[in-house]
C-alpha cells in the first residue's frame, strides 16, 4: 500500500527563509558584535594614479578612541601579500601584485591606503580625516583603445604593457568548424558593428562587512561573501594560515550578484590585524566606499562580423573582444569575458567561428563576476547582430533566428565553441512567447504608427537565448586553466527522530536554497517538508563547497542533495532488510516507506533512523548511521533558453523610452519551485532591462568615478520598471537526474538586448542602427536627429536615465 | 544630550551625541539590528521606520530629533506572534529575496497604505520610489502591497501597529487599516 502523496518538487513553496527576514532576526554580517570588539575604517585613495611620496598617521594616532593606524607597509613590511587571482587564463598573462593596502602607487581612485583601528566605527571614521597622504601624480590610463595606445603610458611600470593577456578561439583551428576568414571573404552579405558594454555597478544592497574574532580555537570570520569556502582556503594561501585554523562563516547576506565572489584586501586586513592586536574586528563599508572599492561589471569593447548568404543563412562569425580588467585582477576577472567566448555562437547553427579577447589594465577599479558574467556580454552582442544582419537582408528578424536557430530534433547538439547543448526547444517557447504578445498585432501597429509619422514610434525587441549554467564540469575547467573544480558537496543527517539536516556546500544570498533543498529532500526520503533543516554558509558545519554563482546551485548543489539521499536509503534498505526479515531485493522504497514486495509490510525511514541511532540490533557488520555524504561533478553545463520579446514606445520628441510590455517564455528545465523561479526571473530582468536604460559606472578623465552614490548611478525604482509578462516551457536537461537546468542569470543575460534591439527598432528609419547603452532619453534623442549613436554625454549624469518609463513622474528629483 | 524615545513600546532614556543618527542609536545602542543601512546618501529607504506613525528614513534623522518621540521598527510590527498583514502579504507573495531591503520596504509600504488604503499599481511603484530593491524587480512587491491592502480593509485584518501616546500626528489602526477613508 503506498499512499499517494503529492510530490514537493514542482509545488509553489512559500520560502522558509521569509520568516526571520520579514521580522527583522536576521543576522546580517554587520549586525554583529563581540566581547571588546574594535571597528576598523579605511582610507580611500582620491587620486586614480599616484605614487605614494609619504603617509603621516601620527595625528590620526592621537584621536580619541583610535587604538592603531596601519599602513601597507606596516601590515606586510615585506611586500609579500598579494591577493589572489584563480583564473589565469593563459600561461604568460600579465599578474600584477594587489597589495592589501597600496605601497608605493596607488592604481585607482577608491585603493586602500590606510586603516584606521579605533573602539567606535564612528571614531575610526573620524580619524580618517587626520591622515596625511601625499601624492605624486602619475599619467591616469583610461579606456580601452587608449590603454592599448603605442605611446600608452603604463598602469603597473613594471609589467612593460597594459596588456593582460590574449585569448583566442579558432574554430578552423579546433577543428569544431570552418575558418571565418574564409567565410567573410565568400560570404554575400558581411555585417560589422562595433558594441560597447557599458561597466555596470553590481549594487547588492546589504554593503559588505567582515567581522574577524581571534579569540577562538579557530580563527573565525565572519563575511557577507558568496563564498565562505573559497575564502577560508584563499586566505589560507593568502596569508600561510593553516587552513584548519580557520573558519569563515556567511550568516544572511544581503545580495551578491557576482559582486560577493571575492577574496577582499579589507578581510585579509581584518585577519591580520585581529592577530595583530589579539581582539576582535569589524568592518563595514559605506556605500560610497562599495562603488568605488567593489568590483565592477562588463566593460568591454566588442568588434563583430557575420557573414550570411542573402536568404539569411549565417557563414561565419569573428568576435574581437577588448575587455577592461580595471587596475587589478579580481578573483576570476581576467576569465569573465571568456566565459563568453562559449555564448556569441548563442542557439545558432555556425559554421566558422573565431573569438579573441584582449584584457586590458586603466586606472579604475577592477572588474570581475556581475549576474552573468561573460554571458551576458556575448548574448547582447550577437542578438544585436541578428537584428542587424535581419535589416540589412530586409528579413523579419525572427525569420532570420528560426533560419538559424538549432531545432528541437537536432539535439544533442555539439556547437561551433565545442560545447554539446544536450536539449532545447527554441521553436516551443517562441511560439509561447510570440502568441502572449501578440506579434503580429504590434507589428501591424508599428506600421501605421510610422505611416502616420506618429511623434511616438513603436519598436519590437527579440532575445532569443541560451546560457551555460552549472558552473561547472571540473574538467572543463581545468581545460580553461581555473584554479579549481566545479563539483559541489551535500551531506545528510539522520537524526533520531526522523527529522533531516541538510547540509550543502552551495552558499545561498536571497535565493532560497533553503526551501528548495528541503522540497527536493522531502520528496527523496519521503519526509514532511517542514521536518527538514538546511545547513550552509559555516565551514563548521558545512565543511566543503564550492559556493554559489554561475546559476550552479541547483544544478551542480541540488544534485549532490539528491545522490547524498540516494546512500542514505542504500543504508537504510539493509536495516530495513534486517528489521522486516527479508531480502533487500524484495524491498521497495517510496513516500519515506520501505514497504515488503506483495505485502502491506512496512517500516518508516524514521523508525530505521531511531533503530539505527539505537543500534541494539544492527545487521552484520553495519555502521550505526544512515548518515551519508556525496560530491557530484557535474559532466556537462546546462542550457537554459527562452525567447523574450520587447515593446517599446520611443516619443522621438524627447527621445524618452517607455517599455509597453515585456513578454518572456524561459525554459529552465524542471522546475523546483515556480514562486521562486519567478522571483529569479524578475529580479533578472530589471538588472537586465536597468543596463539597457539606466545605470552606467562613468569615470571623469581625471579617473574619479562620478557615478559614485546611489544618487549619481541609476539604480531602477519600482516607478522605473514595468511588469513582465513570464512564462515557461519545460524541457528537462538530460545530464542531471533532477531535470533542472538554472535560473539565477537568464532575465539578466536575455534581457538587455530585447530591449536594446526595441529601442533601435523604434527608430531605425531614421538611420539609427545603434545606440550606446545606456539609453537615455538625451541619446536616443541625439541618435534620432543625428543618427549619432554616443551622443549626449555620458548618459548617466543625475536624471539622465531615470523616469524613462514613466513621463508623469520622470527624472531623478 | 539625554533623550527618552519610545521604540516598539519600550521606553529608552540614553545619552546621546548630537550628531548620533536615528538609525545608529538604534542598531548600535538599542541593539534593534532589523532596520539596516544600505546607503550614504538617504536613496536606499533600508533604513525607513516609523516616527509619530510616518516613515522616515531613520539616516536622515537625528537620534535627539526623536526625542519625545514614538518609534516603531520592522521588530515591533508582529502582535503577540501575529504578523501584520504587509509582513504576511509580503511572504505570501514572495516579495523579499535576500530581505535586506525588506524591513524599509515593510515599513514604507504600511505607510503607503495609510495615505491610500487602495493603491492601484501605478500609485504603489510610485509611492515606493524611494526604496530600492536589487532582487526582486519589484513586481511581487507591488503585488504584496495591493494584496495587503485588500486584507486590511475594515475588519478583515487583525489590529495593526499600535501607537501609544497622544497626537503628533500618530495614527490608529482604523487608518492603518483602511478605515480612514
Ligand atoms: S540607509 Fe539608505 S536611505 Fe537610509
Ligand atoms: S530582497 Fe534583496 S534587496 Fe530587496
Amino acid at each position: 500500500m503506498t499512499a499517494t502523496i503529492e510530490p514537493e518538487v514542482g509545488k509553489g513553496r512559500l520560502r522558509k527563509e521569509d520568516e526571520r527576514l520579514i521580522t527583522g532576526r536576521t543576522r546580517w554580517t554587520d549586525n554583529l558584535t563581540l566581547p571588546g570588539l574594535v571597528h576598523l575604517a579605511v582610507l580611500r585613495s582620491t587620486v586614480a594614479h599616484a605614487k605614494i611620496v609619504s603617509i603621516d598617521t601620527s595625528a590620526a594616532k592621537e584621536m580619541p578612541g583610535v587604538l592603531a593606524v596601519f599602513t601597507g607597509d606596516d601590515l606586510d613590511p615585506e611586500g609579500k601579500i598579494g591577493m589572489p587571482c584563480a583564473w589565469p587564463i593563459t600561461p604568460d598573462m600579465k599578474s600584477p601584485r594587489r597589495p592589501v593596502l597600496a605601497q608605493g602607487t596607488v592604481n585607482f581612485a577608491g585603493e586602500g591606503v590606510a586603516v584606521v583601528v579605533a573602539r567606535s566605527a564612528g571614531e575610526a571614521e573620524d580619524a580618517l580625516a587626520e591622515i596625511d597622504v601625499e601624492y605624486e601624480d602619475l599619467p591616469v590610463v583610461l579606456g580601452l583603445e587608449n590603454a592599448l595606445a603605442e605611446d600608452a603610458p603604463l598602469v603597473h611600470e613594471d609589467l612593460g604593457t597594459n596588456r593582460n593577456a590574449l585569448w583566442v578561439f579558432d574554430s578552423g583551428e579546433a577543428g569544431s568548424g570552418g575558418n571565418v576568414e574564409q567565410a567573410i571573404a565568400d560570404a554575400e552579405v558581411v555585417v560589422k558593428r562595433r558594441f560597447r558594454q557599458q561597466r555596470l555597478v553590481p549594487a547588492f544592497m546589504e554593503p559588505r562587512a567582515c567581522v574577524v574574532d581571534p579569540t577562538a580555537a579557530q580563527l573565525t570570520m565572519w563575511s557577507a561573501t558568496q563564498i565562505p569556502h573559497i575564502l577560508k582556503t584563499m586566505s589560507a594561501l593568502t596569508l600561510g594560515l593553516p587552513e584548519h585554523k580557520i573558519r569563515v562563516i556567511a550568516p544572511d547576506v544581503g545580495g551578491g550578484f557576482g559582486g560577493k565572489i571575492a577574496v577582499l584586501p579589507e578581510e585579509i586586513m581584518c585577519l591580520l590585524i585581529a592577530q595583530k592586536l589579539g581582539k576582535p574586528v569589524k568592518w563595514t563599508e559605506s556605500r560610497s566606499e562599495t562603488m568605488v572599492a567593489a568590483h565592477h561589471g562588463r566593460d568591454q569593447i566588442q568588434d563583430l562580423t557575420i557573414a550570411a548568404k542573402r536568404d539569411g543563412t549565417v557563414t561565419g562569425l569573428k568576435v574581437e573582444l577588448l575587455a577592461d580588467m580595471g587596475a587589478y585582477l579580481g578573483l576570476v576577472g581576467p576569465g569573465v569575458p571568456i566565459l563568453g567566448a562559449f555564448m556569441f555562437n548563442a542557439i545558432y547553427k555556425i559554421p566558422a567561428y573565431h573569438f579573441a579577447c584582449t584584457n586590458v589594465f586603466t586606472n579604475t577599479t577592477l572588474t570581475d563576476a556581475y549576474r552573468g558574467a561573460g554571458r551576458p556580454e556575448a548574448t547582447f552582442a550577437i542578438e544585436r547582430m541578428m537584428d542587424e544582419l535581419a535589416a540589412e537582408l530586409g528579413m523579419d528578424p525572427m525569420e532570420l533566428r528560426e533560419k538559424n536557430w538549432i531545432k528541437h530534433d537536432e539535439f544533442p547538439y555539439t556547437t561551433v565553441s565545442t560545447l554539446t547543448y544536450d536539449s532545447g526547444n527554441y521553436e516551443a517557447a517562441t511560439q509561447k512567447a510570440m502568441e502572449l504578445f501578440g506579434y503580429e498585432a504590434l507589428r501591424q501597429e508599428q506600421r501605421e504608427r510610422r505611416e502616420r509619422n506618429d511623434p511616438v514610434q513603436l519598436g519590437i525587441g527579440i532575445s532569443t537565448f541560451t546560457e551555460m549554467c552549472g558552473l561547472a564540469p571540473s574538467r572543463v575547467l581545468g581545460s580553461l586553466d581555473y584554479g579549481a573544480g566545479g563539483w559541489e558537496h551535500a551531506a545528510i543527517r539522520m537524526l533520531p527522530t526522523g527529522k533531516v539536516e541538510v547540509i550543502t556546500g552551495a552558499s545561498a544570498h536571497g535565493q532560497g536554497h533553503e526551501t528548495a533543498w528541503s522540497q527536493i529532500v522531502a520528496d527523496q526520503l519521503g519526509v514532511p517538508f517542514e521536518d527538514v533543516e538546511v545547513l550552509h554558509g559555516d565551514t563548521q558545519s558545512s565543511h566543503k563547497g564550492l559556493d554559489t554563482y554561475g546559476s550552479r546551485s541547483l544544478a551542480v548543489g541540488g544534485i549532490a542533495v539528491v545522490k547524498a539521499t540516494e546512500k542514505v536509503i542504500e543504508k537504510a534498505r539493509k536495516v530495513a532488510a534486517h528489521m522486516m526479515e527479508c531480502s533487500e531485493d524484495d524491498l521497495e522504497f517510496s513516500g519515506g516507506k520501505f514497504t515488503v514486495k506483495g505485502t502491506d509490510r512496512s517500516t518508516g525511514i524514521g523508525d530505521i533512523a531511531l533503530a539505527v541511532f539505537a543500534a541494539h540490533d544492527l545487521p552484520e557488520g553495519v555502521e550505526p548511521t544512515l548518515d551519508s555524504e556525496a560530491v557530484y561533478d557535474p559532466e556537462n553545463f546546462s542550457f537554459p533558453h527562452g525567447t523574450h520579446l520587447c515593446a517599446t514606445e520611443v516619443d522621438t520628441e524627447t527621445g524618452r523610452v517607455r517599455i509597453r510590455s515585456y513578454v518572456c517564455v524561459d525554459d529552465v528545465g524542471k522546475v523546483v519551485n515556480p514562486i521562486i523561479v519567478e522571483g529569479q526571473m524578475h529580479g533578472g530582468l530589471a538588472q537586465g532591462i536597468a543596463q539597457a536604460l539606466y545605470e552606467e559606472a562613468v569615470y571623469d578623465e581625471s579617473g574619479t568615478l562620478t557615478s559614485g552614490t546611489f544618487a549619481d548611478y541609476l539604480l531602477p525604482s519600482a516607478a522605473d520598471l514595468p511588469s513582465f509578462t513570464t512564462d515557461r516551457t519545460e524541457t528537462p536537461s538530460t545530464t542531471n537526474p533532477l531535470g533542472v537546468k538554472g535560473v539565477g542569470e537568464a532575465g539578466t543575460i536575455a534581457s538587455t538586448p530585447a530591449v536594446v534591439n526595441a529601442v533601435v527598432d523604434a527608430v531605425r528609419q531614421f538611420g539609427v542602427n545603434d545606440i550606446e547603452m545606456p539609453l537615455s532619453p538625451m541619446r536616443v534623442w541625439q541618435a534620432i536627429r543625428t543618427g549619432e549613436k554616443a551622443a549626449g554625454g555620458p548618459g548617466a549624469e543625475a536624471g539622465g536615465g531615470l523616469g524613462s518609463i514613466d513621463p508623469a513622474h520622470g527624472g531623478a528629483q | 544630550m539625554r533623550i527618552t524615545v519610545t521604540v516598539d513600546g519600550t521606553s529608552y532614556t540614553d545619552d546621546v551625541e548630537p550628531r548620533t543618527l536615528l538609525v545608529h542609536y538604534l542598531r548600535e545602542r538599542l541593539g534593534k539590528v532589523g532596520t539596516v543601512v544600505g546607503c550614504d546618501t538617504s536613496n536606499c529607504g533600508a533604513c525607513t521606520v516609523h516616527l509619530d506613525g510616518h516613515s522616515v528614513k531613520s539616516c536622515s534623522v537625528l537620534a535627539v530629533q526623536a526625542h519625545g518621540s514614538e518609534v516603531t521598527t520592522i521588530e515591533g510590527l508582529a502582535r503577540d506572534g501575529q504578523l501584520h498583514p504587509v509582513q504576511q502579504a509580503f511572504h505570501d507573495n514572495h516579495a523579499l529575496q535576500c530581505g535586506f531591503c525588506t524591513p524599509g520596504m515593510i515599513m514604507q509600504s504600511i505607510d503607503l497604505l495609510s495615505d491610500n488604503p487602495d493603491p492601484d499599481e501605478h500609485a504603489v511603484r510610485e509611492g515606493l520610489e524611494g526604496n530600492l530593491c536589487r532582487c526582486t524587480g519589484y513586481q511581487n512587491i507591488v503585488k504584496a502591497v495591493r494584496d495587503a491592502a485588500h486584507h486590511m480593509r475594515p475588519g478583515a485584518g487583525p489590529e495593526a501597529e499600535r501607537v501609544t501616546g497622544a497626537d503628533t500626528g500618530s495614527r490608529t489602526a482604523s487608518s492603518v487599516g483602511g478605515g480612514g477613508e
